[in-house]
């Protein structure tokens, strides 16, 4: 039964509701999967202990005769920023450790309402403050790829879950890139929403004007089919959009009949230099538009000459609004708390959060304060939200003349454990593609494109769309992905190492 | 701590100018909280809930938890607004106000910054004698309520030597109006007298807004009183203090006396004034220094990401301005008209700051005057007894009812201030200490007639005068026949009841 995990969400889904195989069945392989790879890849925090209950719950629904939905029965990972009632939520962090929730995020909620049968959580970099997964308090997720490499992050470990075939769909969010950016290093395809698309409560906020969460598979109809059970208006979120959406599903459905490509515009970024990219990811780029174009496509080149500096701005959004976020995190009211004897409630609070912080939350907190302290507010924060503003209106007039655009998912493959740990800098530079989507609060998606030539690493495509336009790169990529696995002669992660036993 | 040196406030308001200012504070009495859908305890149905029994995941900064803004909330800020004259934002937005104190659970406060949902009003408040004066309002902006602290262990309360402290977080994410003035001049001698008519006038207006429960002994009406010197002739103000919720009028008249009298003792003894807060202490009459407050204080403001803007329509805006009560003047010149109240008689309630008690307990059933006779004597008595607001010991409803029970002839003037204070005590409504305290006029004739025999075959004497048509002897039976029955019989009955048994 094992080969039960190498199934899509979508072909599970349909033999569950065939009765070809049972919740039970298909839960207790992505059990056995999990025991017998995530000792080397650890992507989960936390297992379930009653999945199979779960599960069970499910089969006798659907014996029931109960109409469920499209995903009922079929396994879920979930990001560990996400607070769940029925398993400790960390978001990454020691500060956090054991914390049970008295509710569940909205997404969690309308997961369990679907019939999704949570499998556990997923690592991921200290309040997804990361691309590696390895500022994670709990050691890092390791790449299915090559064990010795990153999986990316923040959300490293929904990504390996999923490349490691121990789930088949995950639950990520993205503030500059912690889907799409995992899905790129991992070969697999990460969805960030329409800021707006998808609820925030109950996700633990790194920047609330930047967060989205979104799925994370193996298929662009898988992450539609999950976007359309978690997706719409929360009114538990007042950020949360109240637009009516179309099928995400039927869009990725309608997409894999290639008709999506003939006409399409597609715009690249005349000021993304090819250099600041590895040769191997931009080959695998290249080759992915002449795909597309040889397919029907147009490719246009359009002008974002503010994208370069989003890095930049985000890396002050992001501190000053994370700064306050996590304020949170006192030992007060939940958490951990390190006394201190005969201290004041400040000395308890400082005591703990040094503790209970890993290095780069206290340099993203410090940073943050700074930038919102009286007299550097307009310099910093200030600045960044023009910045914000002008890559905004780069996308408006790009978007006047493509349908898309495309940019390679990251600059590098997934590179070495501890290799960038200790520079910021450059661990911050692989958010360069992906973190302007956030700041505009487009909605961008992830694909595989192909792999590295020089180190046979999966590298990702990225397709931006406008605001509310998530339907067009669902259709967009599921054209994409039929084509390029049909060049391929199957899935790219068919190609990924064996795991298995020990190391 | 040692004690303040004042000066004479004559003499101090002959050197010196005082300027004022008012930050109030109001609680809205929606149904739930600013932010979040937990039951708001400053409304009377959740008042007396137990601590940290009112609290969603938002007011306990839960992870994952988000903010909603309260939409009733929004609409009692637009009234209020309209109601202080000023002009209503067509866009304002929320901020976070950064800092690290164990009442809020999130570590900010969701409060509004630089673009309040109201601005640029003045309101028309009345003094003692009438006089009219405007105090310039320069915004009032919406924000949450904190938790609540208690410090355990230390002598005063206080944090300061404290062993620990409780949190009760009920309070945290109540709605909160704060109404900003502009600086308030040429208040001279009238100062502390301007300070209690607008915190009454406030009080007032969200009353008859039915807004707030406005009880400032429970602190939904909290003023903070800014008050600073400067020497006669000079343009530049002085530096100014900031005292900490004042929680009834009666203090800020005198809080704003004493910080007058407090800083003009040290600037004519050639010292500065601190900026600072400081906090007032109703049993000792002073004020003593809180935190100084400087431009060290740095809240790290920023736009809340977690909400829009509030933006209320053209339409919402002028509906709830046509649907508001009318203006405070103009209440006034109607009630006094309604209630036929002389100058003197008017005066005594508004510089009570009991219209709105007054009117309530007419609007209860009882006749103006005796509402009147109520509040300003009996009431205003015991509440300056106990140093506590008027307003604070009893529901007009109840002195209503206190009062209709002596229209009836149950009660006497008498035993109504008893059953008055049985109220005030909480032995319950006025019937229950009626009948409790066994507190009713005896109506029973023949019970009455018995003891008038009694009287009379006692005082043969008195009853011969009687007989003769020297019918003030009476009093000295009556007087006899009201002592058995413990007062608690109506004197004109019994005087007619004499004169008829010693005529018979």
């Amino acid at each position: 039964m094992s080969d039960l995990t190498r199934l899509t969400a979508a072909d599970l889904a349909g033999k569950l509701a065939a009765g070809e195989v049972s919740s039970v069945e298909a839960t207790q392989a992505h059990l056995d999967r999990i025991a017998a790879v995530d000792g080397d890849v650890h992507a989960f925090l936390h297992v379930s202990d009653h999945a199979l209950d779960v599960a069970a719950d499910i089969d006798r629904r659907r014996a029931g005769g109960e109409q469920l939905g499209g995903l009922a029965g079929v396994p879920l990972a979930i990001k560990d920023v996400l607070v769940t009632t029925d398993m400790p939520s960390t978001s990454g962090s020691k500060i956090l450790e054991g914390y049970m929730s008295p509710y569940d995020a909205t997404v969690v909620a309308r997961a369990r309402a679907a019939g999704l049968v949570p499998l556990g959580k997923t690592n991921m970099d200290e309040f997804a403050m990361g691309s590696s997964t390895e500022h994670s308090a709990y050691g890092p997720t390791h790449n299915p790829w090559d064990l010795d490499r990153i999986p990316g992050g923040s959300g490293g470990g929904s990504a390996a879950a999923v490349a490691a075939f121990e789930a088949p769909i995950a639950l990520g969010s993205d503030t500059g890139g912690s889907i799409r950016q995992p899905a790129h290093v991992t070969g697999t395809v990460g969805m960030k929403p329409t800021y707006g698309g998808v609820s925030r409560f109950g996700a633990i906020a790194l920047a609330s004007s930047l967060d989205q969460v979104g799925p994370v598979s193996r298929t662009v109809l898988d992450s539609a089919l999950l976007h359309d059970v978690i997706g719409g208006h929360d009114p538990h979120d007042s950020t949360s959009l109240t637009d009516a959406w179309p099928s995400f599903a039927a869009a990725a459905r309608e997409g894999a009949t290639g008709e999506a490509l003939k006409g399409l515009k597609v715009g690249v970024i005349a000021e993304l230099p090819d250099s600041g990219f590895q040769p191997g990811v931009s080959a695998s780029f290249r080759a992915a538009l002449a795909a597309m174009e040889a397919a029907g496509a147009e490719i246009v080149e359009v002008s974002a000459p503010h994208f370069e500096y989003g890095v930049a701005a985000y890396y002050l959004i992001l501190p000053a609004e994370a700064s306050s976020n996590l304020a949170k995190f006192d030992s007060v009211r939940f958490g951990m708390r390190v006394n201190v004897p005969g201290g004041t409630v400040e000395d308890v609070m400082a005591a703990t959060r040094d503790a209970g912080f890993g290095d780069e939350v206290k340099r993203r907190v410090i940073l943050g304060t700074y930038a919102l302290s009286a007299g550097y507010y307009d310099a910093y924060y200030g600045s960044a939200q023009k910045v914000r503003t002008l890559i905004q209106r780069d996308f408006d007039e790009a978007f006047a003349r493509v349908d898309v655009i495309a940019t390679p998912s990251a600059p590098t493959t997934a590179f070495k454990l501890g290799e960038k740990v200790d520079d910021p800098i450059q661990m911050y530079l692989n958010d360069v593609t992906t973190i302007p989507v956030n700041l505009a609060g487009v909605p961008g998606i992830s694909i595989p494109s192909g792999l590295a030539e020089e180190d046979g690493l999966p590298v990702g495509i990225q397709f931006i769309a406008p605001a509310r336009e998530d339907a067009r790169l669902y259709r967009v990529g599921a054209a994409v992905e039929t084509l390029l696995v049909d060049r391929w002669g199957g899935p790219l992660l068919d190609r990924a190492p064996v795991l298995g036993g020990t190391r | 701590m040692a004690k303040d040196k004042l000066l004479d406030f004559d003499k101090a308001l002959e050197l010196y100018e005082p300027v004022l200012g008012f930050e109030v504070h109001v609680e809205l009495n929606t149904a739930t909280k600013m932010f979040s859908s937990a039951a708001n305890p400053a409304n009377s149905a959740n008042h007396e809930a137990g601590p940290n029994t009112l609290v969603a995941p938002v007011d306990m900064g839960l992870p994952g938890s988000l903010p909603v803004v309260n939409e009733t909330a929004v609409r009692y800020s637009i009234s209020l607004g309209l109601a202080l004259g000023c002009s209503i934002a067509p866009s304002s937005r929320f901020a976070r106000k950064n800092y690290f104190y164990p009442d809020l659970g999130k570590n900010y406060q969701i409060s509004q910054y630089d673009e309040p949902i109201a601005f640029e009003g003045s309101v028309e408040i009345e003094l003692g004698d009438g006089t009219l004066v405007t105090v310039p309002i320069e915004r009032a902006h919406m924000e949450e309520d904190a938790g609540k602290l208690t410090h355990m262990g230390g002598a005063t309360g206080r944090i300061q030597g404290a062993e620990y402290s409780l949190v009760d977080y009920n309070r945290a994410g109540v709605p909160l109006v704060e109404i900003v003035t502009k600086p308030i001049f040429g208040a001279e001698h009238r100062a502390p007298e301007i300070a209690k008519a607008y915190v009454a006038a406030i009080r007032d207006i969200v009353i008859s807004l039915g807004i707030s429960e406005a009880r400032m002994e429970r602190g939904n009406l909290r003023c903070d009183a800014n008050v600073s010197l400067r020497p006669r002739g000079q343009e530049k103000l002085g530096t100014r203090t900031e005292t900490k919720n004042v929680n009834s009028m009666r203090s800020v008249e005198r809080a704003v006396r004493y910080e007058i009298q407090r800083q003009a003792a040290i600037l004519a003894a050639g010292g500065t004034i601190t900026q600072e807060t400081r906090h007032w202490h109703e049993d000792t009459g002073t004020t003593s220094p809180g935190r100084p407050k400087s431009d060290a204080d740095d809240y790290r403001y920023f736009p809340e990401p977690d909400l829009l803007p509030v933006e209320p329509s053209a339409e919402l805006i002028e509906k709830l301005r046509a649907a508001l009560p009318e203006p405070p003047a103009i209440r006034r010149r109607r009630l006094k008209a309604d209630w036929g109240f002389t100058d003197l008689e008017f005066q005594d309630v508004v510089n009570g700051g009991l219209l709105a008690e007054v009117e309530q307990t007419v609007a209860a059933g009882a006749a103006p005057a005796a509402a009147r006779k109520w509040w300003t004597g009996e009431i205003t008595r015991v509440a300056n007894a106990q140093g506590v607001e008027a307003s604070a010991l009893v529901e007009p409803q109840a002195v209503a009812a206190v009062q209709k029970l002596v229209d009836a002839g149950t009660l006497t003037d008498k035993l109504a201030r008893q059953v008055l204070e049985g109220v005030i005590a909480g032995e319950g409504s006025p019937q229950e200490v009626v009948d409790a305290r066994g507190l009713a006029v005896v109506s029973d004739d023949g019970a009455l007639i018995a003891a008038i025999d009694d009287a009379l075959a006692a005082q043969p004497d008195v009853l011969a005068k009687i007989r003769d048509g020297k019918v003030q002897a009476a009093g000295a039976v009556i007087g006899a026949v009201m002592k058995a029955m413990r007062g608690q019989a109506d004197a004109a009955r019994v005087r007619e009841l004499v004169l008829e048994r010693a005529g018979s």
